[in-house]
C-alpha cells in the first residue's frame, strides 16, 4: 500500500526518434535498448528501471523504437565480418539521419560496437555506458540513491563484463553506483583487469560450449558465491571439479547480490546461481534496478 | 696474437651468424598482410618503456616478475663485462675498463652479485618448471617436446655463463695473488672462490684463459641459439610493444574489402577501389576474408609469434581453458611461429621447432592439412574463445591471440561457411528478426508498455 501522501504511479509514454523528429525536436540523448533489452524478459526489467531513472530525473531522451537493429556484435566475434557490416551501415543510416550525438546504452556490447567500431564505418557518436552515466547522475545529486528500498549493509559483489573492463577500461563507475548504495561491498578475487568472463561474450551466448569438464559461468558463480559467503576454501578450489552445491562460510548468503552490467552477464550469472539452488538467496541485479530501487521509484 | 685473430673470427662468425638468422626471421614476418603500424611515437614510446623496459604488466605476479627482474637486470648490466670481453679478446688487453677506478670496482662487484642472483633465480624458475606438479601454466599440451627442453636449455646455459664468469675471476684473482699483484675491481662472490684453486701459477693461467673463452663462446652460441628459442623475446619484446595496437581492446579490427562491398550494395554509385595491381601491372588474386594461414595475418601477429616466451599467462587466464576447453592462446601464438617457419624460412641451425605431428593435438588436428587453420589450430579450439580479452590483458609483451583467434574465425565463416550450426541460426535471426534470437522485430518496442515510475514529474519534463 503507498502512504496517503505518495502521489500516484505515472504512467511513461516512452518518446521514439520518430515521433520526436516529425516535431522537429531533438532529444538530448538516445538512449540504445538493444537486442537483450528489449526482447529477453529479465533484461526488459533493466531497460525498464533505466527509462524510470531517466524519466525521473527529467532527461530529455528518445529511444529508436522498432528502428532499432542488433548492432551486428555477435556476428562480428563469431567472424561474420559481413552481416555485421549491413547492420552497422543500417543503423548508422538511421542515426545520422536524425542526427543523432550522444548515445547512452545499459548493454557493454552495444555500448563497444558502436563507440569503438562504428567509426571506422562513418558512425561518430559520444557513446555512454548506463553504469558511468548513473555515475554522472550520483555525483550531480540527481539521483539521491535514497527513498526507496535500502541496501545498507547487504552484501553486495560486481561481476565486471569483459566488454566494459578490459575491453573499455571502465572499472571504476560501476563501483561508484554501488558505493553510494551503503552496501557491504565484496570483491572477488578475479576482478577488475583480472575479471573473469561469465562465459556468453564472443557469440558463446547463442551456441553450446565446446566439451570441457565445466561451464564458464559456473566457474564464475561459485566465486561469486564463495566471494560473498566467505567461503576461503571454495575459492582456493576454483577451476577444479564443479561441485554440487554453494560451499558454506561465515556470512549468511539471504538477501546478498550479485550485480551486473551486462545481458549476457546478467543471465550467465543468474543461471548460475540457479545451478548452485542458491537462487532464494542470492539475487542477481544490474546496477539501473539497484538504482531504481533505491530511488523509490519502481511502481 | 694468435688469440686475437681467433677472436676476431669468432666475433664475425658470431654477428654474421646471428644477422643471417634475423634476416630470416625479418623475412618471415613480412609474409604478412600489411597493416599501417605509424604514428604516435609519444605513446609508443611510453608504452616501450613502461612494458617492455619497465616490466609493467610481469608485476601482475610479484614472485615470477622479482626472479625475471634479478635476470633481465643481470643480462643489462652483465653485457657491459661482454663489451669490455670484446676489447680485450680483440685488441689482447685485459680487463681494459680498469681505468675506470671505483667505477670498475663498482661495476664488476655488481656484476657478481647479479651472476649469483641470476643462479639463484634460475634454480627457482627450474624448479618451477621440473617440480612434482610443477606450476600449472607450465605444463599443456602445446608444452611437451622442444618446448619444455628449450625452456630448460636456456636455464642451464645461463648457469653455465654465470658459473664461467666466476671461473674466469676466481682464477684472474688468484693468479694475480699467487703473482704477488693485485687485480683491478671488487669481486665480492669470486674472492670467496679464489681460495679453492690451487696456487700454480700456469695452471691458472690456463683457468682463467678457459674460463674467459667458455664464457664469451658460450655467449656467442647462445646468441645464436636465441632464433630457434623462446628466447628470442629478449629481443622482440621491445619491437613487439613498440608497435602495440593502441585502441581499446574491444575493438575488432574493420574488414575494409567487406566496407567497399557493403557500401555498394547500399549505394549502386559507390565507386569500389580497383583491385591491387602487381609489379606487371594484372591485377592480383583477391585475398582470402581472414586468415587460414600464416600469411594471411598482419605482420604484427607473426612478429609477436617470435615475442612469446610460452610462459602461459595468457593460457592461465583464458576462460575456456580453465574449465577444460581445447583452447590455450599461447598454443595460437606457438601455432603460427611453428607454421612460419615451416611454411617459409627455417632461420635454425636445427630446426628444433618442427617436431610434425608429434606435438599436434591428436586426434583433432587434420593432419593432411597443411595450413594454421586445421593443419594446427582447430575449429574446436577457436570457437571456444569467449572474446574477453583476459589473454592480451595477461601478456607481459602485448602480444594479441585474440585478433588471431578471430581472424580464423573469419575464414571460417565467410570463405567456408564452416560455423556451429547454432551460430548459423543467430545469424539467420539477425538478417531476417535484427536481433540475434527468433523474436519477431515488430515487438521490439513492447517493453515500453505499461510503464510506471513512482514519485513527482520532474521539474524539466521528459521531452
Amino acid at each position: 500500500m503507498l502512504p496517503e501522501t505518495a502521489p500516484a504511479p505515472r504512467q511513461i509514454t516512452v518518446p521514439v526518434m520518430a515521433d520526436l523528429a516529425a516535431r522537429n525536436e531533438s532529444p538530448e540523448i538516445l538512449f540504445w535498448v538493444g537486442c537483450a533489452g528489449a526482447f529477453d524478459d529479465r533484461y526488459k526489467r533493466v531497460t525498464r528501471a533505466f527509462v524510470r531513472i531517466l524519466d525521473h530525473v527529467g532527461t530529455s531522451y528518445a529511444v529508436l523504437g522498432l528502428e532499432e537493429s542488433c548492432t551486428g556484435d555477435p556476428a562480428k566475434r563469431a567472424g561474420n565480418e559481413f552481416l555485421f557490416q549491413m547492420q552497422a551501415v543500417q543503423n548508422i543510416t538511421t542515426l545520422n539521419g536524425y542526427g543523432i550525438k550522444k548515445i547512452v546504452t545499459a548493454c557493454p556490447h552495444c555500448f563497444n560496437t558502436i563507440k569503438n567500431e562504428y567509426p571506422a564505418l562513418g558512425g561518430d557518436y559520444e557513446v555512454i555506458h548506463h553504469s558511468t552515466y548513473l555515475q554522472q547522475l550520483i555525483n550531480e545529486g540527481k539521483v539521491g540513491v535514497t527513498g526507496g528500498e535500502s541496501f545498507k549493509g547487504r552484501r553486495i559483489t560486481f561481476h565486471d563484463s569483459c566488454y566494459l573492463g578490459r575491453a573499455n577500461n571502465i572499472y571504476e563507475a560501476p563501483r561508484d553506483v554501488l558505493a553510494a548504495l551503503d552496501a557491504d561491498l565484496v570483491e572477488m578475487k578475479r576482478s577488475r583487469a583480472n575479471g573473469l568472463c561469465c562465459g556468453a561474450g564472443g557469440a558463446q551466448m547463442w551456441k553450446e560450449a565446446e566439451p570441457g569438464k565445466k561451464e564458464i559461468n559456473i566457474e564464475r558463480a561459485e566465486e561469486a558465491l564463495a566471494t560473498l559467503s566467505g567461503a576461503a576454501a571454495a575459492l582456493a578450489n576454483l577451476g577444479g571439479v564443479e561441485t554440487e552445491t554453494a560451499a558454506p562460510g561465515p556470512h549468511d548468503l539471504q538477501g546478498s547480490i550479485i550485480a551486473v552490467s551486462c545481458p549476457f552477464c546478467m543471465t550467465m550469472m543468474s543461471d548460475g546461481v540457479k545451478n548452485k539452488e542458491q537462487e532464494g538467496k542470492v539475487q542477481v541485479f544490474d546496477l539501473a534496478e539497484l538504482v531504481a530501487s533505491a530511488e523509490g521509484i519502481n511502481a | 696474437m694468435l688469440q686475437s685473430i681467433l677472436f676476431a673470427l669468432l666475433l664475425i662468425a658470431a654477428f654474421g651468424l646471428f644477422a643471417w638468422q634475423v634476416r630470416k626471421i625479418r623475412a618471415n614476418v613480412l609474409v604478412g598482410r600489411a597493416r599501417d603500424m605509424g604514428g604516435h611515437p609519444a605513446e609508443r614510446l611510453r608504452k616501450t618503456l613502461l612494458v617492455a623496459f619497465g616490466q609493467q604488466k610481469m608485476f601482475k605476479r610479484l614472485t615470477p616478475a622479482l626472479l625475471h627482474l634479478v635476470v633481465y637486470v643481470g643480462f643489462l648490466v652483465i653485457n657491459v663485462e661482454v663489451l669490455e670481453i670484446v676489447v680485450d679478446g680483440l685488441f689482447g688487453t685485459h680487463r681494459f675498463l680498469s681505468f675506470l677506478g671505483p667505477v670498475y670496482s663498482a661495476l664488476m662487484a655488481t656484476n657478481e652479485v647479479l651472476a649469483a642472483l641470476v643462479i639463484v633465480a634460475v634454480a627457482a624458475f627450474w624448479w618451477r618448471r621440473n617440480s612434482h606438479p610443477p606450476l600449472k601454466r607450465f605444463t599443456g599440451p602445446e608444452l611437451r617436446l622442444w618446448p619444455k627442453l628449450d625452456a630448460n636449455i636456456i636455464l642451464y646455459v645461463e648457469v653455465v655463463l654465470m658459473a664461467a664468469l666466476f671461473f674466469m675471476n676466481s682464477a684472474d684473482i688468484r693468479l694475480h695473488q699467487v703473482e704477488g699483484k693485485t687485480l683491478p675491481g671488487a669481486f665480492p662472490v669470486s674472492q670467496f672462490l679464489s681460495g679453492l684453486l690451487p696456487a700454480s701459477a700456469g695452471t691458472l693461467a690456463v683457468l682463467e684463459r678457459a674460463g674467459w673463452w667458455i664464457h664469451i663462446t658460450g655467449i656467442f652460441l647462445f646468441l645464436n641459439y636465441l632464433p630457434s628459442s623462446k628466447h628470442f623475446h629478449i629481443i622482440m619484446a621491445f619491437p613487439n610493444v613498440w608497435y602495440s595496437r593502441l585502441v581499446p581492446q574491444g575493438q575488432f579490427s574493420n574488414v575494409e574489402s567487406i566496407t567497399h562491398e557493403v557500401k555498394a550494395m547500399m549505394d549502386p554509385g559507390y565507386a569500389v577501389p580497383a583491385a591491387p595491381v602487381g609489379p606487371d601491372g594484372a591485377a592480383l588474386a583477391p585475398t582470402p576474408f581472414g586468415a587460414r594461414d600464416v600469411d594471411d595475418l598482419p605482420w604484427t601477429s607473426l612478429m609477436s609469434a617470435y615475442s612469446c616466451t610460452e610462459c602461459g599467462r595468457c593460457t592461465s587466464v583464458c576462460p575456456a581453458n580453465l574449465t577444460g576447453k581445447l583452447l590455450s592462446p599461447r598454443k595460437i601464438i606457438m601455432d603460427t611461429r611453428d607454421r612460419v617457419e615451416e611454411k617459409y624460412n627455417s632461420p635454425l641451425i636445427f630446426r628444433p621447432n618442427v617436431y610434425g605431428a608429434e606435438a599436434r593435438h591428436e586426434p583433432v588436428t587434420d593432419l593432411a592439412t597443411a595450413t594454421l587453420l586445421r593443419g594446427k589450430v582447430t575449429p574446436e579450439e577457436l570457437w571456444a574463445c569467449t572474446t574477453c580479452n583476459a589473454c592480451v590483458e595477461s601478456c607481459p609483451v602485448n602480444i594479441n591471440p585474440l585478433e588471431s583467434i578471430i581472424e580464423m574465425r573469419r575464414f571460417l565463416v565467410l570463405e567456408e561457411s564452416a560455423a556451429p550450426n547454432s551460430l548459423n541460426v543467430m545469424f539467420s535471426n539477425i538478417e531476417n528478426n535484427g536481433a540475434p534470437w527468433a523474436f519477431s522485430p515488430s515487438d521490439r518496442f513492447n517493453w515500453a508498455d505499461d510503464l510506471y515510475v513512482k514519485g513527482p514529474l520532474p521539474e524539466t519534463a521528459a521531452v
